[in-house]
């Protein structure tokens, strides 16, 4: 079948590994820690204390500007508020609960099954009350994306791919919740009020495919649209590519081309937040890779720690090489499993060693399969080569880089090519900045 | 417990340098196996000559030059190959060695290594080859056979005939199948083509350089044709001298071509119009070595001149 952006490639799926295993729904971590900066944007404010008692549900951290707040994820005592080791790799201020295991839950949020007389601001004020953002990994606040959206789009994409290997969580989301999904998407669709809503999804995921159309039972408000199976089929730029045909001019943000694209998560998220008057306490993590012995999926707590997640998934295997925060193309690898779980984290992957790893003295062989693979239209070989260069890189438009990784994946002489191209747009960005 | 932590992407595919020049190797074989059947024993070990040298050649500069632990890829056997491959039989052992040498040491080595060279190593060699010692270059060895023993009466290829110009007398099926004189590797264009076919089946080469490369020979044949026979005469240009051994495996070198496909079409187009012009009004009967050096010197600046459209740039809404 074509493909519907330029490039890409298709690395080993591996999702078998989770696809098949039960959604574990009854796990409870024995202590979560909430960091206060699970979005991009300014970071929350904790608004409990040492000895608190809190109820699942409730609010423990907001701030100002572009902030959503964060919520307990659990019904406990609070045992700590103090830096923890987040997925970013640094040390994130963060309320620690030690879980009573009650789920006590909290009533602030007000449940409204039936939102057609809800206006404009009254949903996004819940959606933001609720702590949504960005399921997909970005975390950008969902209301803020919404209202940047309002009066200039037609058409809003639920992106449902889930292009990374190994990931299985939006895949099961929609395979459990289908019905949840669509209305969450009904309930943006009020808000935004576009001409086409679509969902796609890629053509490796045909239970959930199955399952949303039964849901849809013929009703036509939202488009479920497969894609043949591409990686990065997932980036928002290829995605909009692939659904509408319009390439997001550089720089600029989806509203440019008239679309709105949100995560099959997030919306779910929307859906607890306005039907359910539930805030982001929890999310499906897919605990997944060779190196963990059940892999599975997870209805996970935000802020449980990864020691916890991947002890309940049957603990790590000897030949434990990476622990990975996201896929494996994109995803951080983490030093300490101490790390916990935010609302952005759809996969704990845990990778055995692999062959095929960098060299000790990788060569470029002007192969030009970067150059065919990029996504994003670049010639990796040449922002390689002109590293140190801002002038040339600027004009390989390095910054146009959405560091998928196909460069680096397919270079047979094993570049380390997004590594270095991340520190070329660094050196840029310093050079601008001067 | 260790756990490592680097860049992403975490996964790798399984290409490797290794893997595309073992594969160029192989697709190589068919050409030079009947080179040897065809003239002689002779023809294998000028190809052994110059694998050996070329691979001594990369050693040392690894050991002596670089110092960063590079190990062999394979790229130093296909360089003794394709030189070996436009070397006529009768050639001087030491001749064939000299060239390795140059290819690896002058033209590859001092530019950088693997990767970093400008001009097809081989091709280089050649063309110094052929200005240093042009008796032994352009006498070509009568085909009489596997074990048949070196003849030293020199026979004239396909391409002398055509200088005069007339067809030569060989059939087109002789031509196609091989059983014609010339360089060790040129000769059939059968064994070329099903090299040619392997190395796009294992996606090391695509098409766009070959065909552009054979297209824009065979376009400017037929419409510029010497003889009467027009059609006639744009087969036996195609299948008499280099050109399919230069369209396939010499103007497709990474190193040396544009990576852009647009870039790597107009590559290909450049190296059939020289190789007609140079075939036409030059000093030798062939042009494809001339040709292919040229548009090598041409590649990092075509990769500039076609560079992919920006994501993006084509404005955004429909």
């Amino acid at each position: 079948m074509k493909h519907l952006f330029f490039g890409g490639l298709h690395p080993a799926g591996r999702k078998e590994l989770s696809s098949n295993a039960q959604l574990d729904t009854a796990f409870q971590p024995k202590t979560v820690a909430i960091a206060m900066q699970q979005h991009i944007g300014a970071p929350c404010t904790p608004l409990v204390q040492v000895g608190d008692l809190v109820k699942k549900g409730q609010k423990i951290g907001d701030g100002q500007g572009l902030c959503v707040p964060v919520h307990a994820s659990v019904s406990g005592k609070v045992i700590a508020v103090e830096p923890r080791r987040h997925p970013s790799g640094r040390d994130i201020l963060s309320v620690v609960i030690e879980n009573d295991g009650l789920d006590t839950p909290d009533t602030t949020l007000v449940p409204h099954p039936d939102y057609s007389g809800l206006d404009v601001d009254t949903l996004l004020a819940i959606i933001r009350e609720a702590g949504v953002v960005g399921h997909g990994g970005a975390a950008f606040p969902s209301n803020m994306k919404a209202l940047t959206s309002l009066g200039k789009i037609d058409t809003l994409i639920a992106n449902a791919c889930e292009c990374e290997p190994y990931i299985t969580a939006d895949d099961i989301l929609l395979r459990t919740s289908p019905e949840q999904v669509l209305e969450g998407m009904r309930i943006v669709t009020k808000i935004l009020n576009p001409d086409r809503v679509v969902l796609a999804i890629e053509d490796n995921k045909p239970k959930a495919v199955e399952a949303l159309k039964q849901t849809l039972a013929g009703k036509d408000d939202v488009e479920i649209q497969v894609l043949p199976t591409r990686y990065p089929q997932g980036a928002e730029k290829q995605l909009i590519q692939a659904v509408t045909g319009r390439q997001i001019p550089p720089g600029q943000l989806p509203s440019s081309v008239q679309c709105a694209v949100f995560n099959a998560a997030t919306f779910y998220a929307v859906y607890r937040a306005v039907c359910l008057g539930q805030p982001v306490t929890e999310r499906i993590v897919t605990v997944t890779g060779e190196a963990v012995k059940n892999p599975k999926n997870f209805l996970c707590r935000i802020g449980t720690s990864y020691q916890e997640l991947i002890e309940a998934a049957g603990g790590l295997t000897e030949d434990v090489w990476k622990v990975i925060c996201g896929g494996p193309m994109m995803g951080f690898a983490q030093d300490d499993l101490s790390v916990v779980t935010i609302k952005g984290t759809n996969s704990v992957l845990c990778l055995a060693q692999f062959r095929n790893q960098e060299k000790e003295n990788p060569l470029c062989i002007r192969c030009g399969r970067c150059v065919q693979v990029c996504p994003m239209h670049l010639q990796p070989l040449y922002l390689y080569r002109y590293r140190d260069n801002t002038a040339e890189l600027n004009r390989y438009y390095v910054m146009d880089c959405i560091e998928c990784g196909c460069c680096a994946y397919t270079c047979p002489g094993k570049l380390p090519l997004v590594e270095v191209i991340r520190k070329g747009k660094s050196k840029v960005r310093e050079a601008a900045g001067k | 417990m260790n756990l490592t932590v680097s860049s992403s992407p975490h996964v790798r595919g399984n290409d490797s340098t290794r893997r595309i020049m073992r594969d160029v190797n192989i697709a190589l074989l068919p050409a030079l196996i009947f080179g040897i059947a065809h003239f002689g024993i002779r023809a294998g070990v000028v190809t052994i000559v110059s694998i050996a040298a070329a691979v001594i050649t990369e050693l040392a500069a690894n050991r002596f030059l670089f110092r960063d632990h590079r190990e062999l890829d394979g790229s130093a056997v296909v360089t003794g190959m394709l030189l070996a491959m436009t070397l006529p039989a009768t050639v001087p052992y030491w001749v064939a060695a000299f060239g390795s040498v140059f290819a690896i040491l002058v033209v590859k080595a001092f530019c950088g290594g693997l990767g970093q060279n400008a001009f097809n190593p081989a091709l280089a060699a050649r063309a110094l080859l052929v200005l240093l010692f042009p008796t032994s270059m352009v006498r070509y060895a009568a085909v009489n056979g596997f074990f048949g023993g070196m003849d030293a009466v020199t026979a004239a290829t396909p391409l002398h005939h055509m200088v005069m110009p007339a067809l030569p007398e060989q059939s087109l099926l002789d031509m196609f199948l091989g059983n014609i004189p010339g360089s060790i590797g040129e000769v059939s264009a059968l064994a070329l083509l099903l090299g040619g076919a392997y190395l796009v089946w294992r996606k090391v080469i695509s098409l766009r350089i070959p065909v552009a490369y054979l297209g824009t020979v065979a376009v400017l044949t037929l419409v510029f044709h010497k003889t009467d026979d027009a059609f006639g005469w744009m087969l036996y240009s195609l299948l008499g001298g280099g050109v399919i051994l230069g369209a396939i495996f010499m103007a497709t070198d990474y190193a040396t071509s544009p990576v852009t496909p647009k870039g790597q079409i107009l590559y290909g187009i450049g190296c059939g119009a020289l190789t007609v012009l140079f075939r036409y009004f030059g000093l030798f009967p062939e042009g494809v070595t001339y040709a292919i050096l040229i548009m090598n010197a041409l590649s990092w600046a075509m990769d500039r001149w076609t560079a992919p459209v920006r994501f993006g740039s084509k404005g955004g809404a429909v």
